[in-house]
Protein backbone atom coordinates (compact mmCIF):
# COMPACT_ATOMS: atom_id res chain seq x y z
CA UNK A 1 0.00 0.00 0.00
CA UNK A 2 1.96 3.08 -1.32
CA UNK A 3 1.24 6.61 0.04
CA UNK A 4 1.52 7.56 -3.53
CA UNK A 5 -1.10 5.31 -4.95
CA UNK A 6 -3.53 6.29 -1.92
CA UNK A 7 -2.63 9.98 -2.50
CA UNK A 8 -3.84 9.96 -6.24
CA UNK A 9 -6.45 7.56 -5.82
CA UNK A 10 -7.85 9.95 -3.68
CA UNK A 11 -7.54 12.81 -5.62
CA UNK A 12 -9.03 10.99 -8.69
CA UNK A 13 -11.83 10.29 -6.19
CA UNK A 14 -12.05 13.97 -5.81
CA UNK A 15 -12.03 15.13 -9.50
CA UNK A 16 -14.43 12.80 -10.28
CA UNK A 17 -17.16 13.60 -8.11
CA UNK A 18 -16.69 17.50 -9.08
CA UNK A 19 -16.83 16.39 -12.62
CA UNK A 20 -20.18 14.54 -11.75
CA UNK A 21 -21.48 17.75 -9.77
CA UNK A 22 -21.04 19.97 -12.98
CA UNK A 23 -21.94 17.52 -15.20
CA UNK A 24 -25.41 17.30 -13.42
CA UNK A 25 -25.93 21.00 -12.43
CA UNK A 26 -24.70 23.01 -15.25
CA UNK A 27 -26.96 24.54 -17.62
CA UNK A 28 -24.66 25.67 -20.01
CA UNK A 29 -24.39 22.55 -22.48
CA UNK A 30 -20.69 23.20 -23.20
CA UNK A 31 -19.55 23.58 -19.53
CA UNK A 32 -21.53 20.22 -19.16
CA UNK A 33 -19.11 19.18 -21.65
CA UNK A 34 -16.21 19.99 -19.67
CA UNK A 35 -17.95 18.41 -16.73
CA UNK A 36 -17.88 15.30 -18.28
CA UNK A 37 -14.38 15.38 -19.79
CA UNK A 38 -13.26 16.31 -16.07
CA UNK A 39 -14.94 12.93 -14.88
CA UNK A 40 -13.24 11.16 -17.35
CA UNK A 41 -9.90 13.39 -16.24
CA UNK A 42 -10.14 11.82 -12.76
CA UNK A 43 -11.40 7.83 -13.56
CA UNK A 44 -7.96 8.01 -15.40
CA UNK A 45 -5.96 9.28 -12.46
CA UNK A 46 -8.00 6.19 -10.49
CA UNK A 47 -6.68 3.85 -13.25
CA UNK A 48 -3.04 5.03 -13.31
CA UNK A 49 -2.89 5.30 -9.36
CA UNK A 50 -4.16 1.59 -9.45
CA UNK A 51 -1.10 0.67 -12.02
CA UNK A 52 1.82 2.54 -10.07
CA UNK A 53 3.77 0.02 -8.25
CA UNK A 54 6.85 1.68 -6.84
CA UNK A 55 9.92 3.70 -8.03
CA UNK A 56 11.52 0.31 -8.79
CA UNK A 57 9.16 -1.46 -10.46
CA UNK A 58 7.77 -1.26 -13.81
CA UNK A 59 4.03 -0.14 -13.58
CA UNK A 60 1.10 -2.09 -14.44
CA UNK A 61 0.75 -1.49 -18.80
CA UNK A 62 -2.69 -2.95 -18.70
CA UNK A 63 -4.65 0.46 -17.00
CA UNK A 64 -1.99 2.30 -19.22
CA UNK A 65 -3.57 0.97 -22.61
CA UNK A 66 -7.27 1.32 -20.81
CA UNK A 67 -6.32 4.80 -20.39
CA UNK A 68 -5.07 5.58 -23.36
CA UNK A 69 -8.05 4.15 -25.13
CA UNK A 70 -10.27 6.20 -23.31
CA UNK A 71 -8.55 9.19 -23.86
CA UNK A 72 -8.87 8.80 -27.57
CA UNK A 73 -12.49 7.65 -26.87
CA UNK A 74 -13.31 10.81 -25.09
CA UNK A 75 -11.85 13.28 -27.19
CA UNK A 76 -14.58 11.63 -29.84
CA UNK A 77 -17.17 11.69 -27.98
CA UNK A 78 -15.99 15.37 -26.93
CA UNK A 79 -16.15 16.04 -30.98
CA UNK A 80 -19.33 14.43 -31.48
CA UNK A 81 -21.12 16.38 -28.61
CA UNK A 82 -19.58 19.59 -30.04
CA UNK A 83 -21.32 19.00 -33.32
CA UNK A 84 -24.70 18.45 -31.76
CA UNK A 85 -24.35 21.50 -29.93
CA UNK A 86 -23.66 23.74 -33.01
CA UNK A 87 -26.16 21.80 -34.75
CA UNK A 88 -28.75 22.72 -31.55
CA UNK A 89 -28.21 26.14 -31.39
CA UNK A 90 -28.63 26.70 -35.47
CA UNK A 91 -31.99 24.99 -35.01
CA UNK A 92 -32.87 27.22 -32.03
CA UNK A 93 -32.06 30.09 -33.74
CA UNK A 94 -33.88 29.26 -36.50
CA UNK A 95 -37.43 29.51 -34.56
CA UNK B 1 29.98 20.10 -8.66
CA UNK B 2 27.92 19.22 -11.95
CA UNK B 3 24.74 19.23 -10.07
CA UNK B 4 25.13 22.51 -7.86
CA UNK B 5 26.10 24.10 -11.32
CA UNK B 6 22.58 22.36 -12.70
CA UNK B 7 20.51 23.27 -9.45
CA UNK B 8 21.91 26.70 -9.48
CA UNK B 9 20.35 27.22 -13.14
CA UNK B 10 16.91 25.40 -12.25
CA UNK B 11 16.92 27.79 -9.82
CA UNK B 12 17.48 30.92 -11.75
CA UNK B 13 14.79 29.39 -14.53
CA UNK B 14 12.28 28.74 -11.55
CA UNK B 15 12.79 32.87 -10.05
CA UNK B 16 12.02 34.06 -13.95
CA UNK B 17 9.24 32.10 -14.13
CA UNK B 18 7.97 33.23 -10.93
CA UNK B 19 8.64 36.79 -12.25
CA UNK B 20 6.71 36.41 -14.70
CA UNK B 21 3.66 34.74 -12.92
CA UNK B 22 4.06 38.20 -10.47
CA UNK B 23 3.92 40.13 -13.68
CA UNK B 24 0.87 39.01 -15.34
CA UNK B 25 -0.79 39.26 -12.13
CA UNK B 26 0.39 42.71 -11.09
CA UNK B 27 1.28 44.45 -14.19
CA UNK B 28 -1.95 46.99 -15.87
CA UNK B 29 -2.91 46.23 -19.18
CA UNK B 30 -2.41 43.57 -21.72
CA UNK B 31 0.78 44.32 -23.29
CA UNK B 32 2.92 44.64 -20.38
CA UNK B 33 1.45 41.21 -19.28
CA UNK B 34 2.46 39.84 -22.69
CA UNK B 35 5.85 41.10 -22.08
CA UNK B 36 6.22 39.44 -19.27
CA UNK B 37 4.61 36.19 -20.17
CA UNK B 38 6.72 35.83 -23.18
CA UNK B 39 10.29 37.35 -22.26
CA UNK B 40 10.33 36.16 -18.54
CA UNK B 41 8.74 32.65 -18.87
CA UNK B 42 11.17 32.00 -22.38
CA UNK B 43 14.13 32.75 -20.08
CA UNK B 44 13.30 31.04 -17.14
CA UNK B 45 12.26 28.08 -19.77
CA UNK B 46 15.69 28.38 -20.76
CA UNK B 47 17.78 27.99 -18.09
CA UNK B 48 15.79 25.41 -16.89
CA UNK B 49 16.54 23.11 -19.94
CA UNK B 50 20.53 24.00 -19.48
CA UNK B 51 20.15 23.35 -15.71
CA UNK B 52 18.24 19.45 -17.04
CA UNK B 53 20.56 19.18 -20.18
CA UNK B 54 24.06 19.57 -17.33
CA UNK B 55 22.44 17.26 -15.31
CA UNK B 56 21.69 14.61 -17.93
CA UNK B 57 24.86 14.35 -19.46
CA UNK B 58 24.08 12.59 -22.67
CA UNK B 59 24.76 14.66 -25.89
CA UNK B 60 20.76 13.55 -27.42
CA UNK B 61 19.12 14.62 -24.41
CA UNK B 62 20.89 18.27 -24.55
CA UNK B 63 20.04 18.30 -28.23
CA UNK B 64 16.55 17.71 -27.79
CA UNK B 65 15.78 19.79 -25.01
CA UNK B 66 17.93 22.54 -26.86
CA UNK B 67 15.19 22.00 -29.91
CA UNK B 68 12.05 22.16 -27.74
CA UNK B 69 13.50 25.47 -26.18
CA UNK B 70 13.95 26.65 -29.92
CA UNK B 71 10.28 25.49 -30.56
CA UNK B 72 8.40 27.06 -27.14
CA UNK B 73 10.55 30.42 -28.27
CA UNK B 74 8.98 30.70 -31.88
CA UNK B 75 5.46 29.58 -30.68
CA UNK B 76 5.17 31.70 -27.85
CA UNK B 77 6.65 34.90 -29.80
CA UNK B 78 3.80 33.83 -32.39
CA UNK B 79 1.23 33.60 -30.04
CA UNK B 80 1.65 37.18 -28.23
CA UNK B 81 2.45 38.37 -31.84
CA UNK B 82 -1.38 37.28 -32.66
CA UNK B 83 -2.54 38.05 -29.02
CA UNK B 84 -1.45 41.78 -29.34
CA UNK B 85 -2.34 42.67 -32.82
CA UNK B 86 -5.89 40.89 -32.63
CA UNK B 87 -5.97 43.51 -28.97
CA UNK B 88 -4.60 46.67 -31.19
CA UNK B 89 -7.52 45.62 -33.78
CA UNK B 90 -10.11 45.35 -31.07
CA UNK B 91 -9.22 48.31 -29.54
CA UNK B 92 -9.03 50.67 -32.95
CA UNK B 93 -12.11 49.09 -34.41
CA UNK B 94 -14.52 49.48 -32.40
CA UNK C 1 15.31 10.40 -4.11
CA UNK C 2 14.18 12.06 -0.86
CA UNK C 3 10.94 11.07 -0.18
CA UNK C 4 9.76 13.79 1.54
CA UNK C 5 10.34 16.10 -1.42
CA UNK C 6 8.41 13.63 -3.55
CA UNK C 7 5.49 13.81 -1.27
CA UNK C 8 5.87 17.60 -1.08
CA UNK C 9 5.87 17.59 -4.83
CA UNK C 10 2.78 15.29 -4.98
CA UNK C 11 0.45 17.46 -2.96
CA UNK C 12 1.31 20.89 -5.01
CA UNK C 13 0.68 18.88 -7.93
CA UNK C 14 -2.63 17.49 -6.98
CA UNK C 15 -3.91 20.62 -4.81
CA UNK C 16 -2.99 22.54 -8.57
CA UNK C 17 -5.01 19.58 -10.10
CA UNK C 18 -7.97 19.70 -8.03
CA UNK C 19 -7.77 23.17 -7.57
CA UNK C 20 -7.80 23.88 -11.34
CA UNK C 21 -10.86 21.31 -12.02
CA UNK C 22 -13.04 23.67 -9.75
CA UNK C 23 -11.60 26.45 -10.74
CA UNK C 24 -12.98 25.40 -14.81
CA UNK C 25 -16.32 24.13 -13.68
CA UNK C 26 -16.72 27.06 -10.95
CA UNK C 27 -16.46 29.95 -13.48
CA UNK C 28 -19.50 31.84 -15.11
CA UNK C 29 -17.56 32.28 -17.78
CA UNK C 30 -17.07 29.47 -20.45
CA UNK C 31 -14.33 30.80 -22.17
CA UNK C 32 -12.28 30.88 -19.12
CA UNK C 33 -13.37 27.73 -18.13
CA UNK C 34 -12.12 26.00 -21.49
CA UNK C 35 -8.88 27.87 -20.94
CA UNK C 36 -8.62 26.40 -17.18
CA UNK C 37 -9.58 23.15 -18.37
CA UNK C 38 -6.30 23.26 -21.03
CA UNK C 39 -4.26 23.76 -18.20
CA UNK C 40 -5.88 21.11 -15.80
CA UNK C 41 -4.65 18.46 -18.87
CA UNK C 42 -1.61 19.79 -19.16
CA UNK C 43 -0.74 19.18 -15.29
CA UNK C 44 -2.62 15.90 -15.76
CA UNK C 45 0.35 15.13 -18.20
CA UNK C 46 2.90 16.51 -15.49
CA UNK C 47 0.86 13.78 -13.31
CA UNK C 48 1.03 10.87 -15.62
CA UNK C 49 4.92 11.55 -16.16
CA UNK C 50 5.21 11.39 -12.17
CA UNK C 51 3.10 8.05 -12.16
CA UNK C 52 5.66 6.33 -14.53
CA UNK C 53 3.33 6.44 -17.42
CA UNK C 54 4.75 8.45 -20.81
CA UNK C 55 2.98 6.91 -23.11
CA UNK C 56 -0.17 8.54 -21.17
CA UNK C 57 1.39 11.92 -20.41
CA UNK C 58 2.28 11.99 -24.48
CA UNK C 59 -1.43 11.15 -24.92
CA UNK C 60 -2.90 13.02 -22.78
CA UNK C 61 -0.90 16.45 -23.59
CA UNK C 62 -1.76 15.52 -27.30
CA UNK C 63 -4.97 15.25 -27.34
CA UNK C 64 -6.66 16.09 -23.91
CA UNK C 65 -5.41 19.31 -23.54
CA UNK C 66 -3.90 19.94 -27.27
CA UNK C 67 -7.05 18.56 -28.96
CA UNK C 68 -9.57 19.02 -26.80
CA UNK C 69 -9.30 22.34 -25.90
CA UNK C 70 -9.15 23.25 -29.82
CA UNK C 71 -12.22 21.91 -30.42
CA UNK C 72 -14.02 23.17 -27.21
CA UNK C 73 -11.97 26.76 -27.66
CA UNK C 74 -13.60 26.48 -31.33
CA UNK C 75 -16.79 25.61 -29.94
CA UNK C 76 -16.51 28.19 -28.03
CA UNK C 77 -15.71 31.26 -30.10
CA UNK C 78 -19.02 30.17 -32.30
CA UNK C 79 -21.46 30.79 -29.67
CA UNK C 80 -22.91 33.83 -29.71
CA UNK C 81 -22.31 36.67 -27.22
CA UNK C 82 -23.71 38.31 -25.32
CA UNK C 83 -25.60 35.92 -23.98
CA UNK C 84 -29.22 37.30 -22.45
CA UNK C 85 -30.09 36.78 -18.92
CA UNK C 86 -32.17 33.85 -18.27
CA UNK C 87 -31.36 32.30 -21.26
CA UNK C 88 -30.53 28.68 -21.39
CA UNK C 89 -27.17 29.35 -21.20
CA UNK C 90 -26.52 30.26 -17.80
CA UNK C 91 -24.84 29.03 -15.83
CA UNK C 92 -25.66 27.06 -12.75
CA UNK C 93 -24.38 30.64 -10.18
CA UNK C 94 -26.43 33.24 -11.56
CA UNK C 95 -29.15 34.49 -9.79
CA UNK C 96 -31.92 32.68 -12.06
CA UNK C 97 -30.55 29.11 -11.44
CA UNK C 98 -32.15 26.59 -13.61
CA UNK C 99 -32.76 24.25 -10.37
CA UNK C 100 -33.37 25.07 -7.08
CA UNK C 101 -30.83 24.75 -3.79
CA UNK C 102 -32.61 21.30 -2.37
CA UNK C 103 -31.87 19.80 -6.15
CA UNK C 104 -28.12 21.11 -5.80
CA UNK C 105 -27.72 20.37 -2.33
CA UNK C 106 -28.56 17.06 -3.23
CA UNK C 107 -26.48 16.69 -6.26
CA UNK C 108 -23.72 17.63 -4.51
CA UNK C 109 -24.23 14.92 -1.74
CA UNK C 110 -25.02 12.04 -3.97
CA UNK C 111 -20.99 12.78 -5.82
CA UNK C 112 -19.35 13.59 -2.66
CA UNK C 113 -21.18 9.43 -1.46
CA UNK C 114 -20.54 7.92 -4.51
CA UNK C 115 -16.69 9.25 -4.47
CA UNK C 116 -16.28 8.31 -0.54
CA UNK C 117 -17.73 5.14 -1.49
CA UNK C 118 -15.32 4.56 -4.68
CA UNK C 119 -12.59 6.11 -1.86
CA UNK C 120 -13.31 3.26 0.74
CA UNK C 121 -13.42 0.63 -2.00
CA UNK C 122 -9.81 1.51 -3.38
CA UNK C 123 -8.23 1.86 0.24
CA UNK C 124 -10.22 -1.68 0.91
CA UNK C 125 -8.26 -3.02 -2.31
CA UNK C 126 -5.12 -1.44 -1.60
CA UNK C 127 -4.28 -2.78 1.56
CA UNK C 128 -4.79 -6.06 0.67
CA UNK C 129 -2.00 -8.22 -1.49
CA UNK C 130 -1.73 -7.13 -4.73
CA UNK C 131 -2.27 -9.24 -7.81
CA UNK C 132 0.81 -8.86 -10.14
CA UNK C 133 -0.71 -11.51 -12.23
CA UNK C 134 -0.90 -9.91 -15.55
CA UNK C 135 2.44 -8.16 -15.63
CA UNK C 136 3.93 -10.88 -14.74
CA UNK C 137 2.18 -12.78 -17.95
CA UNK C 138 2.80 -9.16 -20.09
CA UNK C 139 6.65 -9.70 -18.95
CA UNK C 140 6.82 -13.13 -19.99
CA UNK C 141 5.10 -12.95 -23.53
CA UNK C 142 6.70 -9.70 -24.37
CA UNK C 143 9.56 -11.38 -26.44
CA UNK C 144 6.96 -13.09 -28.55
CA UNK C 145 5.01 -10.10 -28.97
CA UNK C 146 7.01 -8.42 -31.75
CA UNK C 147 7.29 -4.81 -29.81
CA UNK C 148 9.68 -3.80 -26.62
CA UNK C 149 7.22 -1.35 -25.29
CA UNK C 150 4.94 -3.29 -23.11
CA UNK C 151 1.90 -0.50 -23.77
CA UNK C 152 2.05 -0.95 -27.32
CA UNK C 153 2.40 -4.83 -26.51
CA UNK C 154 -1.11 -4.58 -24.98
CA UNK C 155 -2.35 -2.43 -27.10
CA UNK C 156 -1.80 -3.90 -30.08
CA UNK C 157 -1.24 -7.21 -29.72
CA UNK C 158 -2.69 -8.75 -26.47
CA UNK C 159 -5.85 -6.53 -26.67
CA UNK C 160 -5.82 -5.93 -30.16
CA UNK C 161 -9.55 -6.72 -30.30
CA UNK C 162 -10.47 -3.39 -28.05
CA UNK C 163 -8.12 -1.09 -30.31
CA UNK C 164 -9.53 -2.02 -33.44
CA UNK C 165 -13.16 -1.07 -31.56
CA UNK C 166 -11.73 1.93 -30.22
CA UNK C 167 -10.61 2.95 -34.07
CA UNK C 168 -14.52 1.86 -34.89
CA UNK C 169 -15.86 4.25 -32.12
CA UNK C 170 -13.49 7.12 -33.65
CA UNK C 171 -14.58 6.08 -37.21
CA UNK C 172 -18.73 6.30 -35.71
CA UNK C 173 -17.94 9.73 -34.49
CA UNK C 174 -16.49 11.11 -37.07
CA UNK C 175 -19.53 9.44 -39.32
CA UNK C 176 -22.16 11.27 -36.66
CA UNK C 177 -20.20 14.73 -37.15
CA UNK C 178 -20.49 14.11 -41.14
CA UNK C 179 -24.60 13.85 -40.57
CA UNK C 180 -25.03 17.42 -38.22
CA UNK C 181 -23.60 19.50 -41.17
CA UNK C 182 -21.11 21.15 -42.82
CA UNK C 183 -17.89 21.97 -41.68
CA UNK C 184 -17.20 25.29 -40.24
CA UNK C 185 -15.98 28.10 -42.62
CA UNK C 186 -12.56 28.71 -42.71
CA UNK C 187 -10.14 31.36 -41.18
CA UNK C 188 -8.62 34.14 -43.09
CA UNK C 189 -5.31 33.78 -44.06
CA UNK C 190 -2.54 34.60 -41.84
CA UNK C 191 0.05 37.53 -41.78
CA UNK C 192 3.77 37.08 -42.40
CA UNK C 193 4.90 35.69 -38.92
CA UNK C 194 2.20 33.29 -38.13
CA UNK C 195 2.51 32.12 -41.71
CA UNK C 196 6.56 31.67 -41.22
CA UNK C 197 5.80 29.68 -38.29
CA UNK C 198 3.41 27.07 -40.22
CA UNK C 199 5.97 26.77 -42.71
CA UNK C 200 8.64 25.21 -40.80
CA UNK C 201 6.47 24.10 -37.56
CA UNK C 202 4.20 21.54 -40.40
CA UNK C 203 6.71 19.91 -41.62
CA UNK C 204 8.65 19.44 -38.00
CA UNK C 205 5.17 18.02 -37.19
CA UNK C 206 5.12 15.72 -39.65
CA UNK C 207 8.42 14.30 -39.16
CA UNK C 208 7.81 14.26 -35.30
CA UNK C 209 4.60 11.86 -36.04
CA UNK C 210 6.97 9.07 -38.09
CA UNK C 211 9.10 9.45 -35.49
CA UNK C 212 6.63 8.66 -32.37
CA UNK C 213 5.39 6.08 -35.02
CA UNK C 214 8.72 4.37 -35.42
CA UNK C 215 9.67 4.32 -31.93
CA UNK C 216 7.14 3.10 -30.19
CA UNK C 217 7.54 0.17 -30.78
CA UNK C 218 10.72 0.39 -27.95
CA UNK C 219 10.05 3.52 -26.32
CA UNK C 220 6.75 5.67 -25.18
CA UNK C 221 4.76 6.56 -28.62
CA UNK C 222 2.55 4.74 -30.92
CA UNK C 223 0.13 5.28 -33.32
CA UNK C 224 -2.37 7.49 -31.30
CA UNK C 225 0.46 10.35 -30.33
CA UNK C 226 1.66 9.90 -33.55
CA UNK C 227 -1.91 10.42 -35.37
CA UNK C 228 -2.47 13.23 -32.95
CA UNK C 229 0.62 15.13 -33.75
CA UNK C 230 -0.29 14.90 -37.49
CA UNK C 231 -4.22 16.09 -36.59
CA UNK C 232 -2.41 18.96 -34.83
CA UNK C 233 -0.04 20.05 -38.35
CA UNK C 234 -3.67 20.17 -40.15
CA UNK C 235 -5.19 22.01 -37.25
CA UNK C 236 -2.32 24.55 -37.48
CA UNK C 237 -2.77 24.83 -41.27
CA UNK C 238 -6.61 25.50 -40.56
CA UNK C 239 -5.31 28.37 -38.68
CA UNK C 240 -3.47 30.00 -40.96
CA UNK C 241 -6.26 30.13 -43.00
CA UNK C 242 -4.94 27.69 -45.98
CA UNK C 243 -7.18 25.80 -48.22
CA UNK C 244 -5.14 22.61 -47.97
CA UNK C 245 -4.93 21.52 -44.76
CA UNK C 246 -3.41 17.52 -46.01
CA UNK C 247 -6.68 15.98 -46.33
CA UNK C 248 -7.42 14.48 -49.46
CA UNK C 249 -10.67 14.79 -51.15
CA UNK C 250 -13.61 12.86 -52.30
CA UNK C 251 -13.60 9.08 -52.95
CA UNK C 252 -9.43 9.05 -51.18
CA UNK C 253 -10.69 11.14 -47.90
CA UNK C 254 -13.01 7.92 -47.66
CA UNK C 255 -10.31 5.53 -47.77
CA UNK C 256 -7.88 7.42 -45.44
CA UNK C 257 -10.99 7.56 -42.68
CA UNK C 258 -11.77 3.88 -42.64
CA UNK C 259 -7.80 2.30 -43.22
CA UNK C 260 -7.67 1.68 -39.75
CA UNK C 261 -10.16 0.08 -38.99
CA UNK C 262 -10.13 -1.16 -42.04
CA UNK C 263 -6.54 -2.70 -42.34
CA UNK C 264 -6.89 -4.25 -39.33
CA UNK C 265 -9.29 -6.12 -39.70
CA UNK C 266 -7.63 -7.38 -43.37
CA UNK C 267 -4.87 -8.65 -40.88
CA UNK C 268 -7.38 -10.43 -38.60
CA UNK C 269 -9.07 -11.64 -41.16
CA UNK C 270 -6.17 -13.02 -43.07
CA UNK C 271 -4.92 -14.79 -40.33
CA UNK C 272 -8.58 -16.30 -39.68
CA UNK C 273 -7.71 -17.90 -43.37
CA UNK C 274 -4.62 -18.95 -42.25
CA UNK C 275 -5.80 -21.12 -39.71
CA UNK C 276 -5.34 -18.70 -36.56
CA UNK C 277 -7.35 -17.25 -34.35
CA UNK C 278 -8.37 -13.77 -35.12
CA UNK C 279 -5.51 -11.63 -34.46
CA UNK C 280 -3.35 -13.92 -32.95
CA UNK C 281 -0.04 -12.83 -35.14
CA UNK C 282 2.71 -15.53 -35.59
CA UNK C 283 6.04 -14.36 -33.91
CA UNK C 284 7.82 -14.13 -36.37
CA UNK C 285 5.74 -11.66 -38.31
CA UNK C 286 4.23 -9.92 -35.42
CA UNK C 287 6.12 -6.76 -35.15
CA UNK C 288 5.83 -5.89 -39.18
CA UNK C 289 2.01 -6.30 -38.63
CA UNK C 290 2.28 -4.29 -36.08
CA UNK C 291 3.72 -1.34 -37.86
CA UNK C 292 1.28 -2.24 -40.60
CA UNK C 293 -1.95 -1.44 -38.58
CA UNK C 294 -0.50 1.11 -36.65
CA UNK C 295 0.60 3.16 -39.91
CA UNK C 296 -2.88 3.35 -41.13
CA UNK C 297 -4.28 3.88 -37.81
CA UNK C 298 -2.09 6.94 -37.08
CA UNK C 299 -3.23 8.18 -40.49
CA UNK C 300 -7.15 7.34 -39.78
CA UNK C 301 -6.63 9.34 -36.34
CA UNK C 302 -5.04 11.82 -37.95
CA UNK C 303 -7.86 12.50 -40.22
CA UNK C 304 -10.42 11.68 -37.75
CA UNK C 305 -9.48 14.38 -35.64
CA UNK C 306 -9.15 16.67 -37.86
CA UNK C 307 -12.20 16.32 -39.20
CA UNK C 308 -13.69 16.56 -35.92
CA UNK C 309 -11.87 20.28 -35.42
CA UNK C 310 -13.54 21.13 -38.88
CA UNK C 311 -16.97 20.36 -37.10
CA UNK C 312 -18.50 18.73 -40.05
CA UNK C 313 -18.33 17.71 -43.82
CA UNK C 314 -15.75 19.26 -45.85
CA UNK C 315 -16.56 20.63 -49.55
CA UNK C 316 -15.32 19.14 -52.20
CA UNK C 317 -13.51 21.80 -53.64
CA UNK C 318 -10.16 23.34 -52.43
CA UNK C 319 -9.30 20.49 -50.39
CA UNK C 320 -7.64 18.33 -53.11
CA UNK C 321 -4.32 18.16 -52.95
CA UNK C 322 -2.71 14.51 -51.23
CA UNK C 323 -0.88 14.46 -48.67
CA UNK C 324 2.77 14.48 -50.29
CA UNK C 325 1.83 16.81 -52.61
CA UNK C 326 0.85 19.13 -49.92
CA UNK C 327 4.37 18.50 -47.96
CA UNK C 328 6.05 19.22 -51.01
CA UNK C 329 4.80 22.47 -52.04
CA UNK C 330 5.01 24.00 -48.13
CA UNK C 331 8.66 25.20 -47.76
CA UNK C 332 8.45 27.57 -50.86
CA UNK C 333 9.96 31.30 -49.74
Amino acid sequence: MLTTQILYALAGCVIMALGLRGALLHASLLQRIVAINVMGAGVFMLLIAVAYRGPGLPPDPVPHALVLTGIVVAVSATALALALVRRLHAEQDDD
Amino acid sequence: MINTLSSILILAGVFFYLAGSIGLLRLPDLYSRLHALTKADNLGLGLLMAGLALHSQDLFVMLKLLLIWLAVLAASATSAHLIARQARRQETGS
Amino acid sequence: MNTMSLLVFDGLLLLSIVGLAWASLATTDIRRGVILFIAFGLLLAVAWGRLLAPDVALAEAAIGAGLSGALLLAAVHRQPRPLPPGSANDSMNRGTAAVSMAVRWAVTLLSAALAGTLAWALLHAFSSTPHDMLPRAISGNLAASGVSNPVTAVLLNFRAYDTLLELAVLLTAVLGIFSLGQATPGYRPAGPIFDGLVRWLVPVLILMAGYLLWVGAHAPGGAFQAGATLAAAGVVLRLAGRSRIGLPDGFMLRIVMAAGVGVFLLVGLSLLLLGRPFLAYPPAWAGALILLIETAAMLSIAATLLLAFLGGQPESTGVKAAANRQREELPRC
